[in-house]
């Protein structure tokens, strides 16, 4: 199993590192010279030529690459040289609220998706099927931001229940009434994904021949359905759930936009705004990193439940 | 229905509901299984066997509807019971082992918990329940059983998996134990250990047997009683000596006659016949085998055999039976 383990891990610190190269070559490639951005287009060419010396954009590109790997692995994000502030800094004030959002809105849709998935399977055909299944279909087609919207406007500004804006004013239970609604926002299509693949998949786990031997042993059917069956027929869930966080740790930027909330989504969207390179690279790389590191999780997760996985070595 | 019988089937009618109409699977089977005997159950693929089985035991699949006929098991009607009642007897009373070794466990579950959770009726301490497995596992073969119980399916071969599966099935004690082919998957040496276990089983612990298998050969060692099936009908039946040395349906005849070494050789599935099976959703007016019988009158053609008991416990459905001899 510790072997299993090590090779999942260093296979995720592969793929940052490979990912990391693609991201820094495309925004290299991108048109626009960074120092231009930088200092703006009457600069002086020597002063040019100097922050371009001195940001390393002379090497060649590997070269470039190999340097800013080394640099990332030491921990250091480089500088925005707007704010000339430490990119580390302003990623990991942002980068909490983000993961808050994220984990709030998918494990909302865990606690409904899941049981709504296996409602589904054990009374399949039935009404409540039906209903689960429209329900899905309409929360995944939804767009998030509509949602966001909508919700905004149905319990800040008619209801006014929730505050709408922001992320509270530094106290706990601020944070959380703040935190409900993006959460609500960012969940409900995983709801439906959730109970989807759940049902898809309980209902095939439900037709394999050894269902029909623990039937045949006339175990009782809480006992099939919820040990025999939902273990397995969880395995993919997890997958996905990891896949999900990941996803949503860049894709939440609607939503914070919408409810103006700080976060990772939103700081990337400004700094490729404003053309703030440095922040941008290191932001991404931030939520790559995270992407990686939730489906891994999601990967061991997998191989603890999985004895197959495990001893495959 | 006799005392001395563990499970009697009889007039037993089972359709599918299928795009091609009404599958009638299963017409008028009749089965006995006496206390302590094994009965095999022949026929080639698609005739019905695991109909007939599953019928028993109340697994039939949602399309499936049984029109006539009753089980009794000890003397009590299967077909008039609840599901609950029903699961009260599976693994309990009746148990099964099926065909494919490699997919009959849980994959992610340990032996050792599957072979405990089937124990959940009786109240005893979980030790004395894993002490009552491995004792189990040992008297099917399975060295160091006691660390084996961590293992899971995956990390045992094809021919341990089955033993594991019949120490399952057993480990109830019950009166009744049902094998759909248990042996089909494996290869020859190891079907051979296996049916060597199962017969010691069953000696020791007297419990009846209904067997499944393609293999005339393993039919012939183990049972004391078969019943031959073709086309959802049960076309004779009778004792192992009858239905090898004297068989009396054209079909069986068949059997045995493209098996010229008979019983002794390894066929690995049952010899093939010229013909097409028969449509169950279109059946023909007369006996369900006219077709593929060289030995068919017009009769044969226009009326549907009756099971008639020509010789005693000897059946057949044929217009001829008694007529038909083997030599
Ligand atoms: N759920 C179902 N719906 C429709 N038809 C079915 C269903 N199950 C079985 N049948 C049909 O009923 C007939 C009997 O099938 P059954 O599985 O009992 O055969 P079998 O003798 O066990 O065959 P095998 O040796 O291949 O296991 C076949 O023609 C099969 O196609
Ligand atoms: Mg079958």
């Amino acid at each position: 199993m510790w072997l299993y383990f090590l090779k999942r891990i260093l296979l995720g610190i592969l793929i940052v590192v490979v990912a990391v190269s693609l991201l820094y070559s495309m925004i290299h490639m991108v048109p626009g010279d960074p120092v231009k951005t930088i200092l703006g287009p009457r600069a002086s060419p020597e002063l040019q030529a100097q922050i371009r010396e001195k940001m390393g954009l002379n090497d060649p590109l590997p070269v470039q690459i190999v340097k800013f790997i080394g640099r990332v692995a030491t921990g250091d994000l480089g500088e925005d040289v707007f704010k000339r502030k430490s990119v580390n800094t302003i990623v990991f004030e942002q980068l909490p609220h983000t993961i808050y959002l994220v984990l709030a809105g998918i494990g909302w849709a865990m606690l409904v998706g899941i049981p709504l998935g296996c409602l589904s399977a054990i009374y399949r055909n039935s009404m409540i099927d039906r209903f689960a299944g429209i329900l899905s279909v309409s929360c995944i087609a939804i767009p998030t931001f509509v949602v966001a919207l909508y919700s905004v406007l149905l319990f800040a500004v008619t209801l006014k229940w929730l505050p709408a804006i922001g992320a509270g004013d530094g106290g706990f239970g601020s944070y959380i009434s703040h935190l409900i609604l993006p959460a609500f926002a960012v969940g409900l299509g995983w709801v439906g994904y959730l109970a989807r693949l759940v049902r898809a998949s309980m209902l095939e786990v439900m037709s394999e021949n050894h269902v029909r031997t623990a039937r045949a042993f006339g175990l009782p059917e809480k006992t099939i359905v919820f040990k025999y069956v939902l273990r397995l027929a969880i395995l993919p869930t997890i997958t996905l759930i990891g896949m999900g966080i990941g996803i949503l740790l860049s894709s939440a930027v609607f939503t914070e936009i919408v409810f103006a909330r700080p976060g990772i989504g939103r700081l990337i969207y400004d700094a490729v705004t404003s053309r703030n390179y440095p922040v941008v690279m290191g932001s991404v790389l931030v939520t790559t990193i995270l992407f990686v590191v939730s489906t891994t999780i999601a990967d061991l997760i997998n191989a603890l439940v999985d004895p197959r996985v495990r001893t495959e070595g | 229905m006799d005392a001395n019988n563990v499970l009697e089937i009889r007039g037993l009618n089972v359709e599918f509901a299928s795009e091609r109409g009404r599958l009638r699977a299963l017409r008028d089977v009749d089965l006995t299984i006496p206390r302590g005997s094994i009965v095999g159950v022949v026929g080639e693929s698609g005739c019905g066997k695991s109909t007939m089985i599953n019928s028993i035991i109340g697994l039939l699949a949602h399309n499936a509807t049984v029109s006539s006929g009753s089980i009794s098991f000890q003397g009590e009607d299967l077909l008039q019971k609840s599901e609950r009642e029903l699961r009260d007897i599976r693994g309990q009373h009746i148990s099964m082992i099926f065909q494919d070794p490699m997919t009959t466990l849980n994959p992610v579950l340990s032996i050792g918990t599957q072979m405990i959770d089937i124990q959940y009726r009786d109240q005893i301490p979980k030790a004395q329940k894993k002490a009552r497995s491995i004792e189990m596992l040992s008297r099917v073969g399975i060295p160091d059983p006691e660390s084996r119980l961590d293992n899971y399916p995956h990390q045992f071969s094809g021919g341990m998996r089955q033993r594991i599966a019949i120490a399952m099935a057993l480990q109830a004690e019950p009166e009744l134990l049902i094998a759909d082919e248990p042996t089909t998957a494996l290869d020859a040496t190891l079907e051979v250990q296996i049916i060597h276990r199962l017969k010691d089983l069953q000696h020791s612990m007297g419990c009846s047997i209904l067997f499944i298998s393609h293999h005339l050969g393993v039919i012939a060692e183990l049972c004391d009683f078969v019943i031959v099936m073709y086309g959802g009908e049960v076309v004779e039946r009778g004792t192992v000596r009858d239905i090898f040395h004297r068989p009396s349906h054209p079909y069986t005849f068949k059997l045995l006659e493209c098996d010229p070494a008979r019983i002794a050789e390894t066929t690995r599935s049952l010899p093939t016949i010229p013909g097409e099976i028969p449509n169950l959703a279109k059946l023909p007016p007369g006996c369900i085998f006219a077709d593929r019988c060289e030995r068919s009158i017009g009769l044969c053609r226009e009326k549907i055999p009756p099971s008639t008991e020509f010789a005693e416990h000897h059946w057949a459905r044929c217009h001829l039976a008694g007529e038909v001899s083997s030599t």
